[in-house]
């Protein structure tokens, strides 16, 4: 299968330079696709897309009933990033996780931030997912975001910027083995030619990080998966790791609280938990703490943790953090907390709560995207170039009202790493959600979730608005350079 | 006894529990429907209505009788393989044992996740299986519907035979199999019922080809009547019924069933053969020891659906212990905490 006419259109292109000839560490994989038989890559990822859906690795669609289930899609041609790159964006990840974990603390403890006019108190205290609840807890070893994962873009020139930070329960990294599980079967060839590093041990990792955050004095913690059961969309990526971590995958009627302790009923009666790696959003968590409707928690879990008798991982309250709006300060925490600049830009970001900013993005709506401040999922957002007079002139009206709910960014140029699109390759808007895990030290899963956005154009890359994923290589060394494809010998 | 290193949680044993006898049930709806397709075919049409006696081994002759009326082929079918509103139906089953093991996916390998998926993919889809088949029943092509139902039965043998390999012999396994010998035994209980009271409507065929013709059907049903054959030779009714309720050696017979279910509930609770520690451990052990020592001739002799009748109340009530049991931890349990970790 060839490249042949595939086109950079302009973008800043993963795989190939501006001249058409693969970058050198996509050399491998471009010859190896182009020396496959015809129709060979089609009907791989025929194969791979029937047995998804035997394995049942499908997320739900909300409100079908009939064919309630489908599979996440994916690309089978690898995005792949260099070995010198990947440090940098590692490097860069550890600062800012390290700095987001003081923040929070900071936020339900001392609040020094706010005091020393780092970040205005108001913009705190007007946060939707801002926890006064949480207010003076102490998790084991102070650490509140044990599992984040960071949305990362690369604009036209290739740079990466921090998109946003998913502090509360991001999901997707079970699509990040099963891929990799993929692309082994259908690439052994470039498994050999390549230093690809290592995903497959995430689950363990992931353990690891559990069994290290358990309440003190415990010796051999109990962990568990808590999930919302099998109709939420993510039930699959629950079971998954659950069974790959060997944990009880628990539902909030399988847990009880007694005695400030947190209890699973079993067969031989009441067994005590430990750590809960809780897939459940915080306001289900605990009835008597926050939605007092939920039916999917458990009555009285948030006082066993206020207790110090059960860890929740993630810890509540995280997503303060996660407010765009606190986004842009992220930045000046870092300086805050650590001495030092942001190794990883942010995006720049217009806050429609100032004066100055308002003013320019309701100018320049039809350049700007437009963001709700607590959505995620690709949802209350305005793609400036994109949009319609109307849905600009709506999105006026709505920043007007409720300046503190939105904020703008430029339109970035996404970077684009070439799709199979039917019968051939065409360029496709990419970004990247890497892991990483908190616990006794912070580790960053080399790699991560690619999200593709499939529609021709699209910059939307979520997978309720026609993204699909890719398998992301980080190469452990950059393959030495050698001639031009053709040109020389090995 | 098991000293589970991970303690099992009272819903996944029930949905363990629960999704091995949604399997069992559709691999006997499977296995009875085509036996009594082939059957027909051998005997002569004025012998009376054979599907309406397929629809009263499955229990569920009222719901099919207010739904569609008459028994014919084609509703027949419809009713036993594709109806997703009767709650029986292979498809029903399979979509019923898919929910259980999807809520229980951590816990059952993903070998046994795939096959069921993978079932419930292939059997349950109203297309293209469906058309093709309800218009190959139209069409009298025997075929293709002896193929759907061969297909379902041997991918009920594919689970159970990658259950056994895949999964550790557990706590969880012991509860799959309890769910399975269970209904494997009322649905044997239940051939033989159909086999007595339907089947045989006049005693003037007592002993004709067709009567032969007919116990064979039956110990097909239940893949018996080669092993019948080795154990007894010729074909007589009151060894049929020996056959299927009291042999100790025939997986499907009634008393190996309930011999394995009480094996497999003596190693839940680890009390010891003969003894127990809970209402169903005393009521299976119970029944147990009644088939161990009851003679058929004593059963014909009192009639055979009246002792059928009372095996099928008493499996129930065994199974109605077992959830009170094991299933539903009452909430005043939670005060006294069994086992704790403290």
């Amino acid at each position: 299968m060839r490249f042949t006419g595939y086109q950079a259109e302009g973008f800043y292109d993963e795989s190939f330079q501006e001249n058409g000839l693969p970058r050198p560490h996509n050399r491998l994989m471009v010859e190896t696709i182009q020396s496959l038989p015809e129709g060979q890559l089609v009907r791989s990822k025929v194969a791979a897309e029937r047995m998804m859906l035997n394995m049942g690795i499908t997320f739900n669609v909300y409100g079908d009933s009939a064919g309630a289930e489908r599979i996440f899609p994916f690309d089978l041609v690898p995005r792949i990033v260099a070995a010198e790159e990947w440090t940098w964006i590692e490097r860069g990840l550890k600062q800012r996780i390290h700095a987001l974990n003081e923040f929070i603390d900071d936020i339900y403890h001392d609040q020094k931030i706010l005091k020393d006019g780092v970040v205005p108190r108001d913009v705190i205290e007007s946060a939707v997912f801002f926890r006064p609840q949480c207010q003076g807890l102490n998790p084991p070893r102070r650490v509140w975001c044990h599992i984040t994962g960071t949305d990362l873009v690369r604009d036209g020139s290739g740079r990466f910027f921090v998109l946003e930070d998913n502090l509360r329960v991001p999901s997707g990294v079970s699509y990040v083995l099963e891929n990799r599980e993929v692309l082994k079967r259908t690439f052994p060839q470039l498994f050999e030619g390549l230093a690809i590093r290592p995903v497959l041990d995430y689950p363990s990792r992931l353990l690891e990080t559990l069994e290290s955050v358990a309440p003190a004095g415990v010796d051999q913690p109990r962990a568990v998966v808590l999930t919302p059961g099998v109709y939420n969309s993510a039930y699959f990526e629950h079971s998954f790791l659950a069974l790959q971590m060997g944990l009880q995958l628990v539902e909030g009627r399988d847990l009880t609280v007694s005695d400030g302790y947190v209890y699973m009923r079993t067969t031989r009666g009441l067994k005590r938990v430990d750590v809960i790696y809780r897939r459940v959003d915080d306001d289900f968590l605990d009835p008597l703490v926050f939605r007092p409707d939920s039916l999917l928690g458990v009555p009285g879990i948030m006082d066993a943790y206020r207790a110090g008798h059960v860890n929740l991982a993630n810890a509540p309250g995280n997503g303060v953090a996660d407010d765009k709006v606190v986004y842009a300060f992220v930045p000046a925490m870092i300086r805050y907390y650590e001495g030092e600049d942001a190794i990883l830009p942010n995006v720049p970001t217009y806050l429609c709560v100032k004066d100055d900013d308002r003013k320019y993005v309701l100018e320049n709506l039809e350049k700007l995207v437009v963001k709700a401040a607590n959505e995620s999922g690709g949802y209350g957002m305005l793609v400036g170039p994109a949009s319609t007079k109307d849905q600009r002139e709506q999105f006026a009206a709505r920043i007007q009202a409720s300046p503190r709910t939105y904020i703008a960014q430029p339109t970035l140029a996404l970077s684009r790493v070439p799709t199979l699109i039917d019968d051939h390759f065409e360029g496709r808007h990419v970004d990247l959600r890497p892991y990483v895990l908190y616990g006794k030290d912070i580790y960053v899963l080399p790699g991560g979730l690619t999200r593709v956005a499939l529609r021709k154009g699209s910059l939307v890359v979520n997978s309720s608005q026609g993204g699909g994923s890719k398998d992301t290589w980080v190469l452990a060394q950059t393959p030495a350079p050698r001639e031009p494809a053709g040109g020389g010998q090995q | 006894m098991i000293q589970p290193t991970n303690p099992l949680l009272s819903r996944v044993a029930d949905s363990a529990y629960w999704m091995a006898r949604y399997i069992e049930r559709a691999e006997n709806v499977a296995r009875v429907a085509a036996v009594n397709f082939h059957l027909m075919l051998d005997l002569p049409s004025d012998l009376g209505n054979q599907w309406q006696a397929l629809v009263q081994t499955t229990g569920d002759a009222k719901v099919f009788r207010e739904r569609h009326g008459e028994a014919m082929a084609d509703n027949v079918i419809e009713f036993l393989a594709f109806d997703r509103d009767n709650p029986n139906s292979i498809a029903s089953c399979l979509f019923a044992a898919r929910e259980n093991a999807r809520s229980i996916r951590d816990t059952i390998s993903s070998e046994m996740w795939e096959q069921i998926n993978g079932m419930y993919l292939q059997f349950t889809s109203p297309r293209p299986g469906g058309v093709e088949l309800k218009s190959a029943v139209v069409r009298g092509a025997a075929d293709l519907l002896s193929e759907y139902f061969r297909r379902v039965r041997m991918a009920c043998h594919l689970f159970h035979g990658i259950t056994d390999v895949t999964m550790s012999h557990n706590e969880p396994w012991h509860f799959l199999r309890l769910g399975r010998d269970l209904e494997r035994a009322d649905k044997t209980t239940r051939i033989l019922d159909v086999k007595y009271f339907i089947l045989l409507p006049s005693v003037s065929e007592v002993g004709t080809p067709f009567d032969d013709i007919q116990w064979s059907a039956l110990l097909k049903s239940v893949s018996g009547f080669e092993m019948y054959r080795k154990r007894f030779g010729r074909v007589s009714p009151d060894r049929v019924v020996e056959f299927m309720l009291m042999d100790g050696e025939f997986p499907r017979a009634v008393r190996y069933c309930v011999g394995e279910a009480d094996a497999s509930l003596h190693s839940i609770t680890g009390t010891r053969t003969g003894n127990f520690s809970c209402p169903s451990e005393q009521r299976l052990g119970l029944l147990r020891s009644e088939l161990d020592y009851t003679q058929t001739g004593a059963i014909l002799a009192g009639g055979l659906h009246e002792f059928l009748d009372g095996l099928q109340t008493r499996m129930n009530a065994i199974d109605g212990c077992i959830l009170e049991d094991f299933f539903t931890l009452p909430l005043a349990a939670a005060a006294t905490v069994r086992g704790g970790r403290s």
